[in-house]
């Protein structure tokens, strides 16, 4: 609770009690005018000065101004004609209970998500002169090494250079199993040392780590708003002067014919209080937001509550390959060589694929584990779908696959062997290929069972792998629709011809590279693979997995469906309550208690149903 | 240019007052106002100062709320 909070619940404490204490006084006239005023203005100052501060910049039609009227409505009935005015401090009063409600369960559901995404690191650890200093994790260059105690999160991220421990990257992942780490190993910003001391060597600015760029995401995430939210808030801005209008013609209009002012205005009132549209005007934007803090505890970030109706109508998938559904890690499983040595031959393409970060390329490097000798290596180029170039001790390589061979007019031939095979070209004459595999990740099976499960109509997979390859990984998955060989254009080309057709419904595309980015931003949905995914992708993409498990695709799709079904409850249930308790203040069958409920009661229920977004599924 | 403010507002209803205002205010390309992390996002006109086009933000949306506030760094 704030200090306003603390405030406003006194301020209503004191009203109620001073309207129970009243019910006991035996008075009448100005005197009880006078004494009822007191709790009145008590609970309800705020709100009066508010509505004169509205109607002074000429922006009449507010909440306070609905609630002012209404209440000073209620009070001149009460001094024209039945002398009470426990109506008007009532509804002032449960107004303000409301009020309150609605700022407590909106602040601690702040916090309750904020919570889940600390992974705001607040210092960073240097030695200087032999004494650890706290420093502002902003201030650290590229380079510098931190030390990580035992329990604090790691800042910035590095590569560890003393110490071993485990981390917890739950905050980031979602993921609830620590991680090992030792020197050498890469680890990223949020994640939290668990047990050993880490010297940690920075690879990065603060601004550019991971905990910092996830931060950036998520904030602003609800800032792209959804059509439901914008649908409100014109709603709302059409529907209260709409609203005093019929209210001002209810009140007028029947009773000129009919003489009876009272019965009327009255009716005029509750309409008034009836028709606050705050139930709506909170709801929905707190859905979402509960909504995307939902996701990212499971280590899914959502980019806008935009993306998360589209996410809740995805009907096809569209799934790269590599990196996706498998592993994206390979071995090297044969070198078939003409003339040069295989230990020659690995060498060489260690060379090559030296700055590309590619599967592929981190498996060649892996193959060789000295790469970084004195070998000259110049001219690298990556050819996008092809593979990559490079002069190494003045000798031409290509690596690459059968087009790359193609291009540069080497004749290569194929392989009896099952797996992806990257082909070797020494001064533009086929020279070996090598044969390396990949493997299905744990969990695709299972993501692609689940995908089905949550409504999801096709499921395509685009490579640019080999179709024997492909062939054999649909196989296992039980997929039916693939494309292989693909250039990343052509996965855009086959993205489109799937967006054009009738019956896909809304296209999410899930993948990883560099390559993908396109394909990416083009669909309706983009999925990116955090972890390994590249920053392009993560870039492009609408969702990022944190952790790379295909089987949270359907997780967040679920959470998309669980929040849009409660928005459309809200919708519909604020939206009918409301209108139902207008017609019935309007023909005279609702009094002020039942407004009331239909104003305040509608609101707490609207509130808490959006908070069931966070509940598990 | 794209900067995040600091904000404080009552209600969504506030916020979303706020979000008109500052979208009419001189200077001001786009501005996103988002009740739930209490942010407002404003995209700037080429060649403005941002401080003396918030200051203009602030103070319009003063005008049409008074209990709001918007945190200039």
């Amino acid at each position: 609770m704030n200090k306003k909070q603390k405030k406003n619940l006194m301020r209503i404490i004191i009203a109620a009690v001073l309207m129970i204490a009243l019910n006991f006084v035996q008075v009448e006239g100005w005197a009880k005018f006078f004494l009822y005023m007191v709790p009145y203005l008590i609970v309800g100052y705020d709100i009066l000065l508010k509505a004169a501060h509205g109607i002074k910049n000429l922006r009449a039609f507010d909440e306070s101004f609905l609630m002012t009227v209404a209440t000073l409505g209620a009070i001149a009935l009460g001094l024209y004609r039945t002398g009470d005015y426990t109506e008007a401090v009532a509804v002032m009063l449960f107004y303000q209970v409301g009020e309150w409600f609605q700022s407590y369960a909106i602040d601690k559901s702040r916090k309750n998500i904020s919570d889940l995404m600390d992974i705001r690191p607040d210092f960073a650890n240097i030695e200087s002169a032999g004494k650890i200093e706290q420093v502002d994790p902003d201030e650290v260059e590229i380079g510098t090494i931190i030390i990580v105690q035992p329990g604090e999160k790691i800042p910035i991220d590095g590569v560890i250079v003393e110490g071993n421990s485990t981390l917890d990257t739950a905050a980031l992942t979602g993921e609830s199993l620590p991680r090992n780490v030792q020197i050498g190993s890469e680890v990223i910003s949020g994640c939290v040392n668990l047990n050993g001391v880490l010297k940690i060597k920075t690879t990065k600015d603060f601004e550019e780590s991971t905990a910092s760029k996830i931060l950036d995401l998520v904030e602003n995430a609800s800032s792209r708003k959804s059509k439901s939210e914008n649908f409100i808030t014109k709603f709302a801005r059409i529907y209260t002067p709409a609203v005093v209008t019929a209210a001002l013609v209810l009140a007028f209009v029947p009773s000129l014919i009919t003489g009876d002012f009272e019965t009327w205005i009255y009716r005029a009132l509750l309409f008034l209080i009836i028709s606050c549209p705050c139930a709506l005007v909170i709801s929905i934007p707190l859905t979402f937001f509960a909504g995307l803090g939902r996701a990212s505890r499971e280590g899914v970030l959502v980019k806008g509550s935009n993306y998360l109706e589209t996410l809740s109508q995805i009907k096809t998938v569209v799934m790269d390959k590599t990196g996706t559904l498998t592993r994206g890690i390979f071995d090297v499983d044969a070198v078939h060589s003409e003339e040069i040595k295989p230990e020659q031959l690995l060498h060489w393409t260690a060379h090559v694929e030296r700055y590309s970060t590619h599967p592929i390329a981190t498996t060649l490097k892996k193959a060789y584990p000295h790469e970084d000798d004195d070998c000259k290596v110049e001219q690298v180029e990556e050819l996008a779908g092809l593979g990559v170039k490079a002069v190494v001790n003045g000798k031409i390589l290509h690596v690459g696959n059968e087009k790359l061979m193609d291009k540069v007019g080497a004749a290569w031939h194929p392989c009896h062997r099952d797996g992806t095979i990257i082909h070797v070209a020494i001064d533009g004459k086929y020279a070996a290929h090598v044969i390396v595999a990949d493997m299905l990740k744990p969990n695709s099976h299972k993501a692609i069972e689940s995908l089905i499960a949550v409504g999801v109509k096709r499921i395509v997979m685009l490579t640019g792998d080999l179709k024997k390859v492909a062939a054999r990984i649909a196989g296992e998955l039980g997929l039916t629709e693939f494309h292989s060989e693909l250039l990343p254009a052509q996965k855009v080309e086959h993205l489109e011809k799937i967006l054009q057709e009738k019956n896909s419904g809304k296209v999410a595309f899930v993948g990883d590279g560099i390559n993908d980015a396109p394909v990416l931003a083009r669909a309706d949905i983009g999925i990116a693979m955090g972890a390994m995914g590249s920053d392009a992708a993560i870039e492009a993409a609408d969702v990022v997995l944190m952790d790379d498990d295909p089987l949270k695709i359907s997780k967040a799709i679920q959470i998309a469906k669980k929040t849009l079904a409660i928005v459309k409850e809200n919708i519909y249930f604020a939206i009918g309550v409301k209108f139902l308790c207008l017609g019935l203040g309007a023909v005279g069958i609702a009094n002020m208690w039942f407004a009331i409920f239909a104003d305040v009661g509608v609101m707490i229920l609207a509130v808490l149903n959006a908070l069931r977004v966070l509940l598990k599924i | 240019m794209k900067k995040n403010y600091k904000i404080y507002a009552d209600c969504a209803n506030c916020a979303s007052q706020m979000e008109v205002e500052a979208n009419k205010t001189d200077g001001v390309k786009n501005a996103v106002v988002n009740f739930m992390t209490l942010k407002m996002q404003v995209e700037f006109e080429d060649g403005v100062e941002p401080k003396e086009v918030m200051e203009r933000v602030r103070e319009n949306c003063k005008k049409i709320e008074d209990d709001c506030e918007i945190y200039l760094k």
